[in-house]
């Protein structure tokens, strides 16, 4: 009877449990497989299939586990009792080579996952990719268009169905670039400069963020990645060089200060070397590197 | 250079808390330690406890200070999660959190230092020390007095780490504490210090702490106990170690760089000058990956050693379970970089470390296996410990399953310090590690203290924690894939996360009750102790040696050091149900106490707290203090043991064997 009783609050419990998280979904985005651009789509299958594969080894894992608890337990005497029965060895081979199977197909998919998806690998197009430089200033994101000559805080306006070439450096603790819609995420460290491919397939808002705590204001790091058809962006951009809000050194100087929860705001660029600058910055006193080709963990396997 | 600054250093007024969250906790703390030493005092305990705790190098109590110790510790780590929740649920859109963002970064950073650190790390070395001894058949450790060592400077950090909320402040950087945040120049206060030297201190208690049971485990054992006859708890126990041993050497030295550039403004990890923070990110991860299959690899030999006994049959597949942990022990230190994929290594680089992250579930998938397979034609008993280990079976299984795909580099980039992460390593570290722990603790408590626990309030804690821990850390996993990221104090109202922060603040609670639960269970289970008496020493019809012996364990553990010939020994003997011979009793050689440990520590405390607050004369009075103690201690070495003659030694058991058939 008192088992019964668990097995029905537990029941309940899981029920309400399912129901609550199913209802506060409703309104929420799930972004990273709700994806809207081609590498997150293609991060989302390599999720699920792995997923799937991972089944092949727990499926069998709870049948065993809840089978074996239920039939063996002390009060069902007409269980067989081997007491000394400690190994076989066809058994452990079986639970030997069968993980490792599966573990040698995964293999293979994290070896041509982690190439194909590789960040710092330009996407297939035939559209000439859009170049943007990240960033991360304490305590917002700083987009610098170096071929439209202007430069955006805390908004990332994108064409859609382009490839971006996003650099991505730091003046700052470091932060991780991540768009959640678009694709997967990569740091930015001050004095080097690191690299990210994505694509949007649709337009519409993304919400972008800091993913590595940088300090007080690094909540409020956040920013919106608009994707709009190419004709827009471009008139967009057009529109942004006129409005004459000039980015110098001496305005990224000011800019650089910490500031907290910064309002969306745009510029033009006067400075077209500003990146390159902020990344020198940080070499300029010491061991001297040269351009922005100083990417992380250079000779190991790049 | 004023006077102030050469007696006081860096300490000044404002090092007083300020905010009602933080001086409500301060206040808290200061009344506990004076109503603690008011009660001692008031009830003349000093003496008796300086005797019978402190000073002793009886590793017996050792192990019971370092749990008692660890779960105060969880005590407050709980309550960190409470208000990191707390926060989360409330500070959204237009409302303002419980607490101010500083505040907050330093309750997450207290928190997952807390729980690795003086937990999980405190709970595993207080099993060891409790439990190894006795099932490798010796009398003691290697060395008594270093094992006190150990633990008193473990206590040092706990200390230190509780004087930040009074004096000063704590770290804001996180749990691991990554440069440039780390640094002087984003983070000048005493919070960053304290994390150094709170952890620095400890981690050498660590480190000598797993020389200590290495030597044991390899030279102490029964006779007749080869290797692979060793109860498979002692192999989890070796591996673990073994790890210790490589991998706190690591933490020391990268503690100590970043040490030097916050005192002496060097530029190991520092952006400029040549420094590269990218280094410190790789050398504690090096250490960092290790830690955690130095925390579970024990939890492993505890779930072998509980599944043979409630299941009444021998371990399936020892030699693979040995294999297993041997496999899992060299692969965990060749996964570290899996931590950041997202840092811009080449995809060969990510691949390698990806493929090597998942090999590992091989071995761990093995272990699983095994256990299922000793339960099969078994007779199996659901006490306390068996309900543990069924839901660390589940939990476990589908925290290896987000283990996996996060092994998977381009799946890593997506959910990579997103909640997601937060509970998937949530998921391993409570399902396994916390759950490993409190099935030992219902399991050897009677070993210890000579009564079980309450099987009624055992099961309601188990209840309370396994649901609460589902609503806690199954809306993470949905959170990670929504975007959250982890260490957030505000979002906007716009993202929709707040319902499940909610359920997951409801997780926490129930976990608390689950807390609670546990609590009643010691306080029901010593009020009831007369009727719950283990009269046996065996309570659970055991399989491995320290059940041969009366409950709660003698200090010299075994009145005749036993003659081992197979594994479970003990059982084995039941078995053969052969007559025991009584040798005559002989005289045993037992560690004097000795406050050594105590005085080290107390420097240790004073040589810390100087660096933090860079009071220079001080740390080094509590340098000078620490070598001149060794060395004083090295003279007194001869004089460092006493006997207990036979006949002592006779009037002991036998009047151990009269308690434990004493039932009243």
């Amino acid at each position: 009877m008192r088992r019964r009783y668990k097995i029905l609050i537990g029941a309940a419990v899981g029920i309400i449990v399912v129901i609550a998280v199913g209802l506060l979904f409703g309104d929420a985005n799930v972004a990273v497989l709700n994806s809207q651009g081609v590498v997150a789509n293609k991060e989302r299958d390599l999720m699920l299939f792995t997923l799937g594969l991972s089944a092949v080894v727990v499926v069998p894992v709870f049948v065993l586990l809840f089978g074996i608890a239920w039939h063996f337990r002390e009060a069902n005497t007409k269980a067989t009792y081997k007491p000394n029965w400690d190994g076989s060895r066809l058994l452990e081979t079986v639970w030997w080579v069968v993980p490792c199977i599966i573990i040698v197909i995964l293999s293979g998919v994290i070896w041509t996952s982690a190439h194909e998806l590789d960040p710092y690998k330009p996407l297939d197009s035939h559209k000439k990719p859009l170049e943007v430089q990240v960033v991360a200033l304490p305590w917002k994101w700083l987009f610098i268009y170096p071929e439209q000559g202007i430069a955006t805080v805390n908004q990332l306006p994108l064409p859609v169905d382009t490839p971006v070439n996003f650099t991505i450096t730091a003046d700052a603790p470091m932060n991780s670039f991540w768009i959640p819609s678009l694709g997967g995420q990569v740091y930015a460290m001050s004095g080097m400069s690191t690299k990210l491919h994505l694509m949007a397939n649709t337009t519409g808002e993304y919400n972008g963020v800091s993913a590595n705590i940088s300090g007080k204001g690094f909540a409020g790091m956040k920013f919106i990645a608009k994707v709009t058809s190419r004709a827009d962006f471009d008139a967009w951009a057009v529109t942004t060089r006129q409005q004459l809000r000039p980015l110098g050194f001496l305005e990224y100087q000011k800019m650089a200060e910490p500031t907290e929860n910064v309002e969306p705001a745009v510029y033009t660029l006067t400075k077209h070397d500003l990146y390159d600058t902020i990344v020198e910055k940080y070499a300029s006193h010491g061991m001297q590197h040269k351009g922005t080709d100083i990417s992380p963990m250079a000779g190991m396997g790049q | 250079m004023d006077i102030w600054q050469l007696v006081f250093g860096r300490m000044s007024w404002d090092a007083l808390p300020h905010e009602m969250v933080t001086i409500g906790g301060a206040v808290m703390l200061t009344l506990g330690g004076i109503t603690a030493v008011a009660a001692m005092t008031y009830f003349k305990r000093w003496t008796w406890f300086w005797k019978n705790w402190l000073t002793s190098l009886d590793a017996k109590k050792i192990g019971v200070m370092y749990i008692v110790v660890a779960l105060f510790m969880l005590l407050r780590g709980v309550a960190d999660a409470l208000m990191i929740r707390a926060q989360q649920i409330t500070s959204v859109g237009e409302a303002q959190g419980v607490v101010s963002t500083e505040t907050f970064q330093q309750v997450f950073s207290a928190h997952g230092s807390i729980m690795i650190f003086f937990v999980a790390m405190g709970l595993i070395f207080g099993l060891i020390n409790l439990i190894v001894p006795l099932q490798i058949g010796s009398r003691d450790v290697a060395f008594p007095l270093l094992n006190s060592v150990s633990f008193w400077l473990f206590v040092v950090g706990v200390v230190m780490l509780n004087v930040s909320l009074v004096i000063g402040e704590f770290s804001a950087a996180g749990w691991l504490a990554y440069p440039p945040l780390s640094g002087l120049e984003y983070s000048p206060g005493v919070g960053v210090d304290y994390w150094i030297w709170a952890l620095q201190i400890a981690g050498v208690g660590s480190l000598l702490s797993a020389i200590n049971f290495l030597t044991t485990i390899f030279t102490m054992r029964a006779p007749g106990m080869t290797l692979t006859k060793m109860p498979i708890f002692v192999w989890s126990v070796v591996s673990s170690m073994f790890l210790v041993a490589f991998a706190f050497p690591i933490l020391t030295a990268t503690l100590g760089m970043l040490g030097l550039d916050r005192l002496l403004g060097m530029h190991f990890f520092t952006s400029d000058l040549g420094g590269n923070p990218m280094m410190y990110i790789n050398l504690i991860w090096a250490w960092g990956h290790p830690e955690v299959y130095i925390l579970i690899l024990p939890a492993f030999g505890v779930y072998s050693e509980i599944v043979a006994t409630f299941a009444r049959k021998r371990l399936f597949g020892y030699m693979s379970m040995v294999w297993a942990l041997g496999a899992i022990t060299v692969l965990s230190f060749i996964v570290w970089l899996h931590h950041f994929f997202t840092m811009g290594g080449g995809a060969k680089v990510n691949a390698f470390f990806g493929i090597m992250t998942a090999v590992i579930a091989v071995p761990t998938g093995v272990k699983i296996f095994n256990w299922l397979f000793t339960m099969y034609g078994g007779r199996i008993r659901f006490t306390t410990p068996m309900l543990w280990f069924m839901g660390f079976v589940v939990t476990f299984t589908v925290g290896g399953v987000a283990g996996v795909l996060m092994s998977v580099p381009a799946i890593d980039f997506q959910v990579h310090n997103s909640l997601f992460l937060v509970a998937h390593f949530h998921t391993m570290i409570i399902g396994g590690v916390v759950f490993g722990f409190f099935a030992a603790m219902t399991y050897w408590f009677p070993k210890i203290f000579g009564f079980t626990l309450n099987e009624r309030l055992g099961r309601y804690a188990f209840w309370s924690w396994l649901v609460g821990f589902l609503l806690a850390f199954v809306p993470l996993y949905a959170l990670g894939l929504m975007g959250a990221t982890r260490r957030l104090d505000h979002y906007d109202s716009s993202m929709g996360w707040q319902g499940l922060f909610i359920v997951a603040g409801v997780g926490v609670a129930v976990i608390g009750l689950g807390l609670l639960f546990q609590i009643l269970q010691i306080v029901v289970s010593i009020r009831q102790r007369h009727q719950n008496r283990d009269t046996t020493g065996d309570p659970w019809d055991g399989r491995t040696l320290e059940w041969s012996v009366p409950s709660p364990a003698p200090v010299y553990n075994f009145t005749h050091t036993p003659q081992v010939t197979t594994r479970d020994a003990f059982w084995e003997t039941k078995q053969a149900k052969v007559a025991k011979k009584r040798a005559p009793f002989e005289a045993i050689m037992l560690p004097k106490n000795s406050p050594v440990g105590i005085i080290i520590a107390g420097f240790s405390f004073i040589l810390g707290f100087g660096l933090v607050w860079h009071m220079y004369w001080l740390a080094i009075i509590g340098l000078i203090g620490i070598i001149v103690t060794i060395i004083m201690r090295t003279w007194g070495e001869q004089d460092s043991e006493e006997e207990l003659s036979a006949v002592a030694v006779e009037k002991l058991a036998a009047q151990a064997a009269f308690a434990s058939r004493r039932k009243v």
